[in-house]
């Protein structure tokens, strides 16, 4: 109440926000203000960050599949990260059914070219880029969808040959993780 | 204001707390004083039914805890070992267990009753967005809830939700990452979903002590929507609304007990008995009955980040409805127009609910796409035009002149009259 009376009679009326002693104050507020978000960011960044994965997270060794006893149109899943990877001999006519889709009809087009290092082995997460569940079509028995490759059952997406994505919400192709051929029947992934 | 509080309280030793700290007065200045229309019918039960009910899954809760391992290897045992050793085990954690599903019957009964008689609307616009932000709160804790006991469908939950986030460009595949702090939903996740999980109720109980502050700023609602025009309009909290709540609350327990011990599975998911494989998703994953409107409208959309803007959305819209609803009038009783569209929009949600829990294909895609549509048209559309054009039914006097059918100001002025001295 005194403060709201008084303030009036000591001078905020219309000049006093030009004058250089409220400039000065106006500074000295912006930038206390403008060091205190400084340091609440600086204090709360290392809280945030702890919640990325951790070194040992990240550490996780990479994984070797021999592929060796993978018969020709079977696949096998193994786990990388938490997360399923599936390796697929594919067959010939798996390939060509691969090869053989205009580029421009995919809704996320990729040459299956470009999925794989040798044209029979196709080495895919098995995640759907849906919402993340685990596809089917890994044993025979399993529905492989309408384009011969997996299909995820949780909202109906339909992979083909290649993995990638032909109908249903899914956005992109399944994934292809990092691996290499440590030598004609062995990979490293990751 | 420095100095002794003045205490009315008669017994010496609440006296004395009382002076030094006036609890006991603004208890009975708030809870049995105060002064609360006299027409509220059964509806009103339900702020105080939920009250009770997050009590209930806060104590249940802490005693569960002391049994429960957060570790992927551990925490399926964990709970089994809850059902099976711990005494009275299989008690506590189905009282938890059912206790989230009565939560938001209660909740949900609670949201309908503000939407009905208009109990959003100026000057009770704050009171109702605390009241969204409990109910986003609580949808936070009972999916993490849900994950703890690490079965299929915790698993698989976990996962189909947290990668709604991923639906964001550019951020979003960092944002789940940092969700799950590693590259799938695994231990580190099932750890902070705890520690949330148990974090969050206690900030619920926080929204609502302001939720309830704001209501006795304004005063309730009632079901005539129009305000208490004096002290003949009211009554006090005490006794008359005090034996009001706890007959309501005796009716709930009893449905409450009747799941607990003779269906306490009925509306769980038999694959959460099963522990989480990641390697393997079950053919059909379900969210829990609650969560099932608003995952139709999550699937209504082909679209993956059109699906999941409209999901949260859903929402968000209950934020901005008291600015929305253009109508004077708050209970629907007097909007002959807007209340066939009420009852539409119940009936919707409860097919968005159905169609949620349906495969999402054939017709059940259809039924979720014209559920959305109507859902969101009743906020956007239907509730801003309605005002402008409906001509209300004319409202009562006053809260008493109906109730003691009075019909005319001077029989409810002159009924009035004994109600002041009692
Ligand atoms: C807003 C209040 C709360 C809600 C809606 C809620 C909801 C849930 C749900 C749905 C579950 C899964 C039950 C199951 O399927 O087994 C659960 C589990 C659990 N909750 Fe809560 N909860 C709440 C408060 C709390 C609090 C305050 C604590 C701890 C202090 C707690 C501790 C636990 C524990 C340890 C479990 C795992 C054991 C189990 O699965 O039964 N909860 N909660
Ligand atoms: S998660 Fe595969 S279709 Fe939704």
């Amino acid at each position: 109440m005194a403060d709201a009376a008084t303030a009036p009679s000591t001078g905020t009326a219309p000049h006093g926000s030009t004058g250089p002693a409220e400039t000065r104050r106006d500074f000295l507020k912006l930038t206390t203000a403008a060091m205190a978000a400084v340091g609440v960011g600086a204090v709360v960044w290392p809280f945030i960050q702890s919640m990325n994965p951790s070194a040992s997270v990240l550490a996780l060794a990479s994984t070797e599949v021999d592929l060796a006893p993978i018969t020709e149109g079977q696949s096998i899943t193994v786990m990388w990260r938490g997360k399923p990877v599936f390796v697929r001999h594919r067959t010939a006519d798996d390939i060509k059914a691969a090869n053989d889709v205009a580029l421009n009809t995919l809704p996320d087009p990729q040459a299956d070219g470009a999925r794989v290092q040798k044209a029979e082995w196709l080495v895919m997460i098995g995640v759907c880029t849906h919402l993340g569940c685990v596809p089917l079509g890994q044993r025979p028995t399993d529905a492989k969808g309408d384009f011969g490759g997996w299909f995820c059952p949780c909202h109906g997406s339909h992979y083909d040959t290649s993995g990638r994505i032909r109908r249903g919400p899914a956005p992109r192709n399944l994934d292809v993780p990092e691996y290499t051929f440590v030598n004609d029947t062995n990979i490293r992934i990751g | 204001m420095v100095g002794l509080h003045k205490s009315e309280m008669k017994n010496p030793v609440v006296r004395w707390i009382d002076e030094r700290l006036p609890i006991p007065s603004m208890l009975n200045q708030e809870y049995a004083k105060f002064p609360t229309p006299k027409n509220f019918n059964y509806f009103w039960n339900f702020g105080a039914l939920a009250m009770v009910n997050l009590v209930i899954m806060i104590v249940t809760g802490i005693f569960l805890a002391m049994h429960y391992t957060p570790h992927t290897s551990y925490a399926f045992d964990s709970v089994e070992r809850i059902m099976r050793d711990v005494n009275f085990g299989w008690l506590i954690r189905y009282i938890h267990m059912n206790g989230a599903s009565m939560f938001f019957i209660v909740v949900f009964i609670h949201i309908f009753r503000g939407l009905y008689y208009g109990s959003y609307k100026a000057p009770r616009e704050l009171l109702w967005i605390l009241g969204v932000v409990i109910l986003l709160l609580m949808m936070a804790t009972a999916f993490m809830g849900y994950v703890l006991p690490w079965g299929q469908m915790s698993f698989w939950g976990a996962t189909v939700i947290t990668n709604l986030f991923s639906a964001f460009p550019i951020v979003g595949e960092s944002i789940v990452v940092w969700l799950w702090g590693g590259f799938s939903v695994d231990n580190p996740t099932l750890n902070r979903f705890f520690s949330l999980h148990y974090l969050l109720p206690f900030l619920i109980v926080g929204v609502v002590f302001l939720h309830v502050v704001a209501l006795h700023i304004t005063g309730s609602n009632n079901p005539l929507g129009i305000e208490p025009k004096g002290p003949q309009d009211t009554i006090p909290f005490h006794p008359y609304y005090t034996i009001k709540d706890t007959f309501g609350l005796c009716i709930y327990l009893i449905v409450f007990a009747f799941l607990v011990f003779f269906m306490p599975n009925y509306l769980g998911h038999a694959d959460n008995y099963i522990p989480a494989n990641p390697l393997v998703t079950p053919a059909h994953i379900v969210p829990e009955w609650y969560f099932l409107p608003f995952y139709a409208i999550l699937r209504a959309v082909p679209d993956k980040l059109g699906g999941v803007l409209l999901m949260f959305g859903s929402i968000l819209v209950l934020f901005v409805l008291p600015w929305l609803d253009t109508s004077p009038v708050r209970s629907m009783k007097f909007r002959p127009l807007a209340r066939p569209f009420f009852w539409m929009f119940a009936i919707i949600c409860v097919v968005l609910g159905y169609a949620g829990a349906m495969p999402a294909e054939g017709i059940w895609v259809t039924v979720s796409q014209v559920g959305t549509a109507y859902y969101f048209m009743y906020f956007l559309v239907i509730l801003p035009v309605l005002g402008k054009i409906e001509k209300p039914r004319p409202l009562p006097e006053s809260i008493s002149a109906p109730v003691l059918r009075g019909g005319g100001p001077i029989m409810a002025g002159a009924a009035a009259k004994p109600m002041e001295k009692a």
